[in-house]
Order: structure tokens, then C-alpha cells, then sequence
């Protein structure tokens, strides 16, 4: 309709009190984004409660909020630019409401992280910007935010960006941009400051517009897992969204985990103006199949000849805990990945990183809240996955604690089945026990497949490695 | 993918979801452009099948043109349609007189909740979005209300990657907001793509129109000679003005609507 590039959706992180919502409110306003209601009410907040104009009160919409002067929620809001529309989600920055930060930045594509020039990267800074590196977002600018603070001087800027810099790059996590700004004086954010001639880069507004737009897998392999079947009329119609690559009438497909074939008769549709014959990544469709035999929600339907997905009941993950109660050993879990659900249990933690000091804990015997952590999961059936590097849709679930989603994670490697012990852990087997005697260690294809009666034993000898 | 295609197969996905996690589901439908095509994404959802009832909440003092469109519509498209009163609450004689946010409590929230007890529903779908006022811009997809109806706002649960709220004690219910990515004009600009049927109080006569509906006694018109489509759509694009301007419990407290909604507004 427009020659606007598709949307983006950029997440604004960082320590608590280091003005997210107060860069984002200025943004908003200085660019005639907001409709005038909301900020006459604002006005009208700040006049009836004596308080100053506040911009972080734009985004911060909760009685509590306002009063308290922080964000607790995640908040949507919509922007546009000539080039494109944006969707900025706000984060709170206090370590207490982590789970909704990750709410909000699991649905974004790019990331503003903000840090206060006066106070310098803090514990948040570092969770956040940790967080970032784990659910996969690699495009980010970093905000030196309160310049007005430090006298808009230029070592102030540089210092904190070194010192972030240096942290970032041992996540991954290469920032494509670093701004000075002032979200309460205005700097750098819709227009380029004058008080700061030393940067020579361009303001917040016009820096969006540089970041890269989505990238859509369309012409990767097909990943379309089973959402529901439906039989309302004569039509049995396979529903779900494609989560990568594409599908065409025609195709022969593969439904894993249990790996059938069959070939899509005709793609369905409610209104004759609808009607189609290829589908794409990003679309909720269904489609009519040739042979009949019994489908389920959580299949995975790839097409023959695509790089199937991975199936087992064991995997190796990153994950994140936002539960009040800790993740423990011999406790079931439902674990839902894409549109498929089953019981999970902890296997092995292989560490727990304390996202903020990014130093890891070996001892540990349970996943605490805002802990990070590095696991293996078994499963009581088998499922169809991908790695998160190669799939991102089908490579990542949550683990559900009773009624409440208490945790998040990435799949980095499969396990095979019974191999129960780390690689650190089977070394410390094969270099210290004889493989002999009484020992009923079986290796096969170098994983110990065996050892029984004597685990109490081995493991008493091993520093730390929970299994 | 375009915008609204994009928006659109969010949508389904998320009604999808509705209606094959939670147990006994409704659609709340005001006659309003918002659960209007709210109704035509279940059609395209369900191909043309629609697999749960719909609900509308009369308070008896609705602008009367929509109660009159409501049942042609309902009868055209054959929906299963509840229509629900607080009969007792106008019995004793509660209108906007005693106070606003009192009425829209008793009349709506409590009107709601009667529903909601009588029927026993799981999920009901209801299509707010996050532009229209700060307490919906902090929405969930799946926001579950406990026995009182009641929103935990402060404790939300972590959302994240279309994995849904779809765990809850028996007694709880489960809000269901499929629009709540979409802005007032994506709306519009949907209802022109798709040539979805609408109530003709949003379009300009003598000079002004209905931005959005609700009951006579306290929604207002605003100024505008936009009478097509094409017009409210170019209108939108240049106005400064909130969209529940018009809505007059918006205006009778900083927090009206948190508050309300605390309660279990929809």
C-alpha cells in the first residue's frame, strides 16, 4: 500500500532509574507521536499531584507507576518514521519484575539498551544485556543516557562505552551503535544536540531508521507445527501458523516426530476471494491432506527433502528461571514447545551463571528466580525440535511450574538417549574407574549407556556435577 | 508479509489457541468496529464456522440504532448470540446519575460477571487493544481473572513466544485479547480490505460522527465530515485527538479506566 519497509519491534532495556521510559517519552513527544489526550493527562497528572511534567509518565500508565516513579509492566506503543513503523516496547528496569521485561523483550527484534552516564553500567545493565544475548536479539544500540549529568563531557561517554563495550563482547553482543543522550533535556533524541559537537553521529530518530529490518524465513526449510484439526464440515482441515519456509499444494510432505508421508491436496479457505495455492513463514493457514491417517496437535510438518527437525527426549538447553519456586531435580514440569506439550524433568545442571558478574556456580543443586542457567532436560515422550542457532520458532519453549510459566529456554545441543552424564563428568569416569570387575560402567559410541549400582560411588568423587 | 496480513494471522493464531486450550469460550461483540472484526477473524479462523457463542452486554441505555443493528446482523450471519442485563442493578434504579464509573461497574463489570458465573466460561475473547488507554496498553494476550473477576495487574505472568496462559484453577477465567497489536486504523484500513459489514453511526452525518460506541448517556460525537471508509481512514491519519474522547467514564478520574478494569471491565 506504501512504500514504508515492514515494521519493527524494539525493546528498551537497562537498569532500573536509568530513564527508559524517560528517553522513550521524549521521543514520543518531540516527534507529535502521541495524541494530545494523553498528554493533557498527564499535564493534568503532574498539575494534580504537584509533581513535574513527567515524559516516563506517557509509558507508565499505572496509578503505581506513576507514583512510585517506576516502571513495573511492559508497555506497546506505536511510532512512526517516514522510512517505517515501529513498535517500542517499554521494560521495567528493577531486577523484581525481570519476567516482565522478558515478556516484553521476547517479542522484539532490536533492543535500545540504556545506561546512566552518571551511574555507569550496573547490575541490570549487565542481566539485561545478557538476557538480550539469550533470547537471540543481535541488533543493539546502546543509549549513554543523562549526558546533561557529567556535563556533556565526551571521556564520560567513552568510559562507560569502553566499559560496556568490553562486556558485551564476551556475550556476543556487538552493538552497532553507541549514542550520548539526555532523555529529559531532549538531547539526541529527535534532533542532533548542541551541546555535545564532539558526536558526530546522528540523533536517536534518524539512528532507528539505519537499523536492519526483519528477516523472514521464506526460503528456508518448512516448519509449520500442527495447531489444531478441525472437522466442521466435510473438510478435515490441518490448521497452524508456518513458522518457516513455505508450502504449496502439491508438496510431499514428512510429519515428525513420527516421520509419515503424505502430499497437501489443497490449502483451505473460508472465502472464495482467499483462496490460494502456496502459503508462506508468518501465515496461520491449514491445509487438506491426501491420505487420511490420524494427526495431533504438536506434530511438526516439514517438507521431504527439507533438513528434518531433531527428535529425542533429550536435550541441552540455556534457560532463564523467573518462578518463585526454584527449578529442583526429580520434579515434573510441562514443557511447551512451539504447539507441543510434555512432561519434563531436570537431568543435569551444567552451570548457573549469575548473569550480572557473568561467573558461574558448579555446586548448585536447584535454578533459583532471575537465575540463568546452562541444563539438560529429559523428556517423557519424544518431540520433534531444532536447535534455536538453526530455527528459532521451534527451537525455543517455556517450562510451566503448576498453573504459572516460570521458565524460558533456548535449545543448543541434542542429547542422545541415555547418555546421562556431561562430557566433563565422563572423562572424570574414564580416567579414574577401572572398566572392569565389578564396575558395570558399558560405554558405547563414547557415552556411558550404564552404570548402575555404582553411582552413589562415582558420583561422590566428582566435584559438584548435579545429575 | 504486509501489515495487516501480519496482524491478521497473529489474530487467528491467538483465537486458534483460544479455542483449542480453553474449555468453555465466548466472544464478547458490542456491535462496535473493534469486536466487528473481531467476528469476521473467527469466520476466517474457523473457515466460516464460528465454534463458541457470542456475547453482548446490554445496559439498556445503548445508542438505540445499535441494538436494532445487532439483531440484524445476528440474524443475517445466524450467530448464537447471549444477550445479557443487569436487570436488578436497573431495577434499583443505578444510572449514570449516581456516578459514572459506579454505572459502568454495575451495568457492564457486574453484567459481565453474571455472564461469565452463569454460563461457567473458561475464555471469553474480548477485542481491546493496547492503543486505546494506558491500563490496555499493559495487557496480556491471555489475561486470567481469578474467582472475583478481578485483575492482578501488578502480577502478571511472563508471556513470551506465543506461549500462552492457558494453566488456571477451576473458577478462573482467561480474558482473551486477539487485537491487542492492533491500532484503531489498522482496524479500519482491515474493514476496507475486507469489506467487513459495519454500523453506520461511525460515519458522518450533518457533520459528525461516532469514533466509538457505547451508551447513549455517555458517548459523545466529534466533528467530522468523514462519511466513507476512504475519509475516516485519511481522517485518522492527521488527528491529535484520543479515540475515547468521546467516552465520558474515561474522564472522570486520572485512572478511571485501571480502576475499572481492576474490576473486571472488559
Amino acid at each position: 500500500m506504501n512504500e514504508k519497509q515492514a515494521g519493527l519491534n524494539i525493546v528498551v532495556v537497562g537498569h532500573v532509574d536509568h530513564g527508559k521510559s524517560t528517553v522513550l517519552g521524549r521521543l514520543l513527544y518531540d516527534t507529535g507521536a502521541l495524541p494530545s489526550g494523553a498528554v493533557e493527562k498527564v499535564k493534568k497528572i503532574a498539575h494534580d499531584t504537584g509533581k513535574p511534567f513527567e515524559y516516563a509518565y506517557l509509558l507508565d500508565a499505572f496509578e503505581e507507576e506513576q507514583q512510585q516513579g517506576i516502571t513495573i509492566d511492559t508497555t506497546q506503543i506505536q511510532f512512526s518514521t517516514k522510512k517505517r513503523d515501529y513498535i517500542i516496547i517499554d521494560a521495567p528496569g528493577h531486577k523484581e519484575f525481570l519476567k516482565n521485561m522478558i515478556s516484553g523483550a521476547a517479542n522484539a527484534e532490536a533492543a535500545l539498551l540504556v545506561v546512566d552516564a552518571h551511574e555507569g553500567v550496573q547490575e541490570q545493565s549487565k542481566r539485561h544485556a545478557y538476557m538480550l544475548s539469550l533470547l537471540g536479539i543481535r541488533k543493539v544500540y546502546v543509549l549513554v543516557n543523562k549526558m546533561d549529568l557529567v556535563g556533556y563531557r565526551e571521556e564520560a561517554f567513552r568510559r562507560i562505552a569502553g566499559v560496556l563495550g568490553e562486556f558485551l563482547s564476551t556475550l556476543d553482543v556487538h552493538p552497532l551503535l553507541y549514542l550520548p543522550v539526555s532523555g529529559f533535556c531532549g538531547d539526541n533524541i529527535a534532533e542532533k544536540s548542541r551541546n555535545m559537537p564532539w558526536y558526530k553521529g546522528k540523533s536517536l530518530l534518524d539512528s532507528l531508521d539505519l537499523m536492519e529490518g526483519k528477516t523472514r524465513m521464506g526460503d528456508s526449510a518448512l516448519r509449520f507445527p500442527i495447531q489444531d484439526v478441525y472437522k466442521f464440515d466435510d473438510r478435515r482441515i490441518i490448521a497452524g501458523r508456518i513458522e518457516a519456509g513455505h508450502l504449496a499444494a502439491g508438496d510431499r510432505i514428512s510429519i515428525y516426530p513420527g516421520g509419515r508421508e503424505t502430499t497437501i491436496a489443497s490449502i483451505a479457505c473460508w472465502q472464495e476471494k482467499d483462496k490460494k495455492t502456496e502459503a508462506f513463514a508468518g501465515e496461520s493457514t491449514g491445509i487438506q491432506v491426501q491420505d487420511e491417517f490420524f494427526n495431533q496437535r504438536g506434530e511438526i510438518i516439514t517438507r521431504v527433502g527439507d533438513v528434518p527437525p531433531l527428535v529425542s527426549k533429550r536435550f541441552r538447553a540455556s534457560i532463564f528461571w523467573m518462578g518463585r519456586q526454584p527449578l529442583k531435580f526429580h520434579k515434573k514440569y510441562k514443557l511447551k514447545l512451539a504447539t507441543q506439550e510434555v512432561e519434563a524433568e531436570l537431568a543435569a545442571i551444567t552451570k548457573i551463571i549469575d548473569a550480572a558478574e557473568l561467573t558461574s556456580r558448579k555446586d548448585a543443586e536447584e535454578i533459583r528466580i532471575n537465575d540463568v542457567a546452562e541444563v539438560i532436560l529429559q523428556l517423557k515422550e519424544e518431540i520433534a525440535f531444532d536447535l534455536f542457532r538453526d530455527f528459532q520458532a521451534t527451537g525455543r519453549f517455556v517450562l510451566v511450574d503448576g498453573y504459572d510459566v516460570a521458565g524460558g529456554g533456548i535449545v543448543s545441543a541434542v542429547e542422545e538417549e541415555g547418555s546421562l552424564f556431561s562430557e566433563r563428568t565422563m572423562r572424570y569416569i574414564m580416567e579414574h574407574l577401572p572398566l572392569n570387575g565389578e564396575l558395570t560402567v558399558v560405554v558405547k559410541d563414547g557415552k556411558v549407556e550404564r552404570l548402575e549400582r555404582v553411582e552413589k560411588e562415582v558420583f561422590s568423587g566428582i566435584d559438584g556435577e548435579g545429575i | 508479509m504486509e501489515h495487516l496480513d501480519q496482524l491478521e494471522a497473529e489474530s487467528i493464531y491467538i483465537l486458534r489457541e483460544a479455542y483449542k486450550k480453553l474449555g468453555k469460550l465466548g466472544m464478547l461483540w458490542s456491535i462496535g468496529k473493534d469486536s466487528t472484526v473481531l467476528l469476521w477473524l473467527a469466520k476466517k479462523a474457523f473457515y466460516g464456522h464460528v465454534p463458541f457463542p457470542f456475547i453482548h452486554v446490554d445496559t439498556k441505555r445503548k445508542i438505540p440504532e445499535m441494538i436494532v443493528y445487532r439483531d440484524k446482523i445476528a440474524k443475517e450471519l445466524g450467530l448464537d448470540l447471549i444477550v445479557h442485563t443487569n436487570q436488578e442493578a436497573i431495577d434499583a434504579g443505578i444510572g449514570p446519575e449516581a456516578g459514572r464509573l459506579l454505572c459502568c461497574k454495575a451495568l457492564k463489570t457486574d453484567g459481565l460477571k453474571q455472564v461469565v458465573h452463569q454460563y461457567g466460561f473458561d475464555g471469553l475473547i474480548v477485542g481491546v487493544r493496547r492503543d486505546e488507554e494506558g491500563s490496555r496498553s499493559k495487557e496480556r494476550v491471555f489475561s486470567e481473572r481469578k474467582e472475583d473477576d478481578a485483575w492482578d495487574y501488578r502480577n502478571q505472568p511472563p508471556e513470551l513466544w506465543d506461549q500462552f496462559k492457558t494453566d488456571f484453577p477451576k473458577g478462573h477465567h482467561i480474558r482473551v485479547h486477539p487485537l491487542l497489536a492492533w491500532n484503531e486504523i489498522d482496524i479500519w484500513e482491515y474493514i476496507r480490505q475486507e469489506n467487513i459489514p459495519i454500523i453506520d453511526l461511525y460515519f458522518a452525518k450533518n457533520g459528525k460522527r461516532y469514533r466509538s460506541l457505547g451508551c447513549a448517556c455517555c458517548t459523545g460525537q466529534i466533528d467530522s465530515e468523514a462519511d466513507t471508509l476512504d475519509k475516516i481512514i485519511e481522517e485518522l491519519k492527521t488527528t491529535k485527538t484520543n479515540e475515547r474522547a468521546g467516552r465520558k467514564q474515561d474522564q472522570e478520574d486520572s485512572y478511571a479506566m485501571q480502576k475499572l478494569r481492576k474490576e473486571g471491565y472488559m
